[in-house]
C-alpha cells in the first residue's frame, strides 16, 4: 500500500523525520513542509539519510522553502519541489496519508 | 534610582514561521531596547535560520519579519552572536545570512558588522558573562 507521509517539524529540533524514515516503506512517499523543509538542505546529515532511502519518493513544498530563504539549488538531489496543488494530488493518489507531527 | 547596567542576553534557538518564538523574541528585543541595557542576541541551534537572507513569505501568506533584524542597529542592538557549529550542521555559511550592520558612534559612525561568528566554546564563555537570559 502506498502511503504519503507528511513531516512538518525541523529534523534538527524534533525526531519526526527520523521516525518517519524508520517506518516508511519502499514505494511510499515523504513530503516535507513548514519547518521540515530544513531537512531538505544539501550537505547535512539528512541529505545522506534521504539518499539512503533509494526506493522512497521525496517531496518538499516550494512555498515553505521560499518563505525561509532556502533557494531551490540548495535542495538535496532526488527531492522534488512541489506546489500546493501537487500536495493535494499526492494525498489523493496515495492509498493513505500519515502525518508525523 | 541606581542606574546599574546589566548584561541581557536573548537566546534564539527556533526557526522562524513554524512557531511564533522567533517573532516574539524580536518583539521583546525591540521593547527591551528602551531600557538601555547591555544587550546581546545569541543565534544557535535552529535559531540560525532566522537570519537566512532572501526570505519571501508571499506564498505562505505570513508576515515576513526578517527585514526587522536590519533595524536592530538603530536601537543599539549591535551584538548578534551566531554559532558556527549550528550553521555548519544545517548546511549554512555566513554567506547565507543577511548582512546586518550598525553605525559605531564611538568610531566616527563607521559602519560595522553586527553579526559575530563564534564557536560553541566561545558562545559558552559569552553566556557565562551574562546577568539575565531571555530564552526563545
Amino acid at each position: 500500500m502506498a502511503t504519503l507521509h507528511t513531516v512538518n517539524k525541523s529534523p534538527f529540533e524534533k525526531s519526526s523525520l527520523d521516525s518517519c524514515l524508520a517506518y516508511v516503506k519502499d514505494g511510499s512517499s515523504v513530503l516535507m513542509y513548514e519547518d521540515a523543509i530544513y531537512g531538505a538542505i544539501k550537505g547535512t546529515a539528512y541529505a545522506d539519510k534521504v539518499a539512503a532511502k533509494g526506493n522512497v519518493n521525496f517531496f518538499v513544498l516550494g512555498a515553505d522553502l521560499k518563505a525561509r530563504g532556502v533557494s531551490e539549488d540548495k535542495v538535496t538531489d532526488g527531492i522534488e519541489i512541489v506546489d500546493y496543488a501537487k500536495f493535494v494530488a499526492l494525498a489523493a493518489e496515495n492509498d493513505n496519508v500519515q502525518a508525523w507531527v | 534610582m541606581s542606574e546599574q547596567i546589566k548584561k541581557f542576553m536573548y537566546i534564539n534557538r527556533r526557526a522562524p514561521y513554524g512557531t511564533i518564538y522567533a517573532w516574539e523574541s524580536l518583539e521583546v528585543v525591540l521593547i527591551g531596547a528602551a531600557f538601555d541595557q547591555d544587550v546581546s542576541l545569541a543565534f544557535m541551534d535552529d535559531g540560525v535560520f532566522q537570519l537566512v537572507k532572501g526570505q519571501d513569505t508571499a506564498d505562505v501568506e505570513m508576515k515576513n519579519f526578517s527585514p526587522t533584524y536590519k533595524a536592530l542597529g538603530d536601537y543599539d542592538v549591535t551584538k548578534l552572536y551566531v554559532e558556527k557549529e549550528s550553521l555548519e550542521e544545517r548546511g549554512l555559511t555566513l554567506d547565507d545570512l543577511m548582512p546586518l550592520t550598525y553605525e559605531d558612534e564611538d568610531d566616527d559612525w563607521a559602519e560595522k558588522d553586527s553579526i559575530r561568528l563564534v564557536s560553541r566554546a566561545e558562545m559558552a564563555d559569552i553566556m557565562d558573562e551574562q546577568d539575565v537570559f531571555f530564552s526563545f
